[in-house]
């Protein structure tokens, strides 16, 4: 517990301490977030987060229904407006920085029968990139195709994105996400309906990314595989339960606190833990 | 009532009672034949007839192009809604000097518009209503103070002669030189804004998340997409009336839709739908004396969309009957080269080739049928059919389709009872269903989880993926009468 940190108001201010001690400059720090607060309708729906994400780290955020986890990267990202606090991404706003960000959208956020093909769907994660007026050129073509290919769906390039699995759609979003370059990738529960073929080739390219000084934020509803898939978890129910190194937050006392006292989940957290300790 | 309810109730009015109305007094047409007609209006001769056509080509490149973003945006309502807001701006313009001022009518039109759609956005985001509860407040309302603002110019000493009405269902024959600089100026600025713009508009479109976070300007796109689309409905006003204008942004962009996967190819189709939707309305308005164009190019449209709905190759009606029909007639003839197998393998493939027979005692159905079914598998080549003896004899390749579709059934058998533990003797509807759809892909999957077995629950051989691609071994070939040997 010691290298974790509870968010609680009277605490509110304290950095959090992580796992590996920020960097002394700050653009060298892909995210900080501090004393954000975030409401809908004059209803907080995220209290008081403070965060100082390290480089090249994978990391997991995880909490129970209505924690606030998809708020929480949109609001990184400055989709929501902020009741309070700040975000600074490699130390400036997220707007200045907004082309080292990648981001993977659920996959329900669109609608699948949008005339357009994986190809498209691809070159649009370099239209960031390519400033007003400019068609992608053959560069970026190349590009996608690579990105679709760490993804395994080059053969599907031209497919309409009406006929692809699920599974398919999301590896498309990733290839997406890939072709945008960037240094700090925000994903919005990539594995969510996927199978297993595909939830492997995704963990695959974290680790492939993490591996070249990548900083990645993954939503996460599975318990039991969050602890294998991440470096650090952020547990949040509403507020930042915790933040810290995964072997070291992800204990029962903790994730208690973060599911509350939902009966199925707290099962599975048993089952979890107990997994860990055999 | 639906916008394309409404304008194939409208349609089919105008058809049926309009059309022979009118006919009867048509002076201009008891002295010249249609063919005259066609060559007149289609000649570029006739100065008036120049800028009808005219007219309704700009019109209609500008209401597919925006049509199509409205479409896959879902904001066919806003059309809608937008087109009967502007008609109390319509009124007022013409209030301003009492004239049918193309300008003074363009600012009031959109003036109006704009408001309108302030109110949709003011209460969805204000109250718990939402949006098509918003649109359908703002489009009546405003419709309503539209309608009487018109009724009060008619009633004017003036207004008789004002040609106010026209705005109700267009007259493309009234546009004078001043519409036509209207419309050409708002085409070219929608073509240029959307050509400059396209991949923003279509990321926003698409993904408005990502595309907001990518840092496009998202409500921008969205707020000058709205006012374009206020331009493209006034000046499709004096073409096509308030009533109907929607149906112009709307109906070739959904028939587009319907035939191609590609943005931009639905761009230019719904275009070039938009302006033969345009033309022809304009035409048969013509041919028809002056009736009003607003219905006569609607319902061009909406031919275009009905022949696309039933004979698009990929979404159409007629394509997709089609592919069903021959898919069930596939499993037809799957399921009778699984009999022609069954009855082989009762008799342990000795014998002479399979009599029909033989095929109806297993299958329970009549002589007739059985008959039919061959000659559909001997039309593809999966059966010889020996007429006098009425025997079957498979050829090599329905011999191998056979193979597999019984590899599917039994595969999926043993793996329900296997993996999913259901009794054996309730597998087999299941896997009468599944054995026609399991790709070559699963099949090798299912073969590898369950160990290369070689017998299915009912104790029956399955025959193996390696097997049927060798063809088969010599030895069964050679007792296999049905399939290797022939009369």
């Amino acid at each position: 517990m010691t290298s974790t940190t509870q968010s609680h108001p009277a605490s509110s201010g304290a950095q959090p301490r992580s796992a590996l001690p920020p960097a002394g400059d700050p653009r060298e720090l892909p995210l900080e977030v501090h004393d954000l607060t975030v409401a809908y309708h004059r209803k907080p729906v995220l209290w008081g987060i403070d965060l100082q994400v390290p480089k090249g780290q994978l990391v997991g955020i995880i909490g129970p229904n209505g924690a606030g986890k998809s708020t929480l990267i949109k609001a990184i990202m400055g989709l929501l407006p902020l009741s309070s606090g700040w975000v600074k991404i490699f130390g400036e706003p997220y707007r200045t920085n907004l082309r080292r960000v990648g981001y993977v959208p659920q996959r329900e956020s669109v609608d699948w029968d949008f005339p357009v093909n994986v190809m498209d769907v691809v070159l649009m994660g370099r239209y960031g990139k390519l400033g007003l007026f400019k068609r992608p050129t053959s560069k970026d073509r190349d590009l996608a195709r690579e990105c679709l290919d760490k993804v395994k769906m080059l053969p599907y390039a031209n497919r309409q994105i009406a006929n692809l699995s699920g599974g398919q759609q999301q590896r498309v979003f990733l290839a997406r996400a890939l072709a945008q370059e960037s240094d700090l990738y925000l994903m919005d529960e990539p594995f969510a309906g996927v199978d297993a073929a595909t939830e492997a080739a995704i963990v695959e390219i974290l680790h492939e990314l993490k591996s070249r000084g990548k900083t990645l934020l993954v939503v996460h509803h599975d318990l039991p595989t969050a602890r294998n898939y991440f470096d650090l978890l952020i547990l949040l129910n509403m507020r930042l339960v915790a933040f810290g190194p995964t072997g070291q937050v992800f204990n029962y006392e903790l994730l208690q606190k973060t599911y509350g006292g939902r009966l199925t989940i707290l099962s599975e957290v048993a089952d979890a833990v107990r997994q860990k300790t055999s | 009532m639906n916008p394309r309810a409404k304008v194939w109730l409208l349609s089919a009015l105008f058809l049926a009672g309009a059309v022979p109305l009118h006919a009867a007094r048509i002076g201009e047409l008891t002295d010249t034949t249609v063919l005259e007609q066609i060559t007149r209006f289609f000649s570029l001769r006739d100065p008036a007839l120049r800028a009808v056509l005219l007219g309704s080509v700009l019109l209609g490149i500008t209401c597919g192009l925006l049509g199509s973003f409205i479409v896959v945006r879902k904001m066919s309502l806003m059309g809608d809604a937008l087109s009967h807001a502007v008609l109390p701006g319509v009124a007022l313009g013409f209030l301003w000097n009492m004239t049918k001022d193309p300008f003074a009518i363009f600012v009031g039109a959109t003036l109006a518009g704009l408001l309108g759609t302030l109110v949709v956005y003011a209460i969805t985001h204000t109250t718990r209503l939402k949006e098509d509860t918003a649109l359908g407040l703002v489009l009546a309302s405003f419709f309503a103070v539209g309608i009487c603002l018109v009724k009060m110019i008619e009633r004017l000493p003036t207004g008789s002669k004002s040609g106010i009405d026209k705005f109700l269902f267009g007259q493309a024959a009234a546009l004078n030189t001043q519409d036509l600089q209207l419309m050409t100026g708002v085409t070219i600025l929608v073509v240029v804004l959307l050509a400059l713009f396209y991949k923003e508009v279509l990321v926003s479109s698409f993904d408005v998340g990502f595309a907001r976070a990518a840092g496009l300007p998202t409500r921008l796109i969205h707020h000058g997409l709205m006012l374009l689309l206020a331009f493209a409905v006034v000046i499709a006003l004096q073409a096509v009336g308030v009533v109907l204008v929607s149906a112009m942004l709307i109906t070739p962009a959904a028939a587009a839709y319907l035939l191609t996967d590609r943005m931009h190819r639905m761009l230019v189709l719904a275009a070039v739908f938009g302006v033969a939707s345009g033309v022809l309305g304009a035409f048969f308005s013509f041919l028809g004396n002056n009736l009003p164009t607003g219905p006569f190019m609607v319902l061009a449209a909406s031919a275009v969309f009905g022949t696309a709905f039933l004979f698009g190759p990929r979404h159409g009606t007629v394509a997709r009957w089609w592919r069903q029909r021959s898919r069930s007639a596939r499993v037809e003839r799957e399921n009778l080269l699984k009999s022609l197998f069954h009855v082989l393998e009762a008799r342990e493939f000795r014998g002479e080739g399979v009599t029909l027979q033989e095929v109806c005692e297993r299958r329970r159905e009549t002589i007739e049928t059985v008959r039919h079914g061959v000659i559909a598998l001997r039309r593809h080549g999966l059966v010889t059919f020996d007429e006098a003896g009425e025997a079957v004899y498979l050829t090599p390749d329905g011999w191998q389709r056979a193979r597999a579709i019984v590899r599917n059934h039994r595969l999926w058998e043993l793996y329900l009872t296997n993996e999913a533990k259901i009794a054996a003797d309730h597998v087999h509807e299941d896997a009468e269903e599944i054995e026609h759809v399991l790709g070559e892909e699963t099949v090798r999957q299912l073969e590898k989880g369950l160990d290369y077995a070689t017998r299915d629950p009912h104790g029956k051989v399955i025959p193996s993926t390696a097997d049927i691609l060798r063809g088969d071994s010599a030895a069964s070939a050679e007792n296999l009468i049905g399939y290797g040997k022939r009369p």
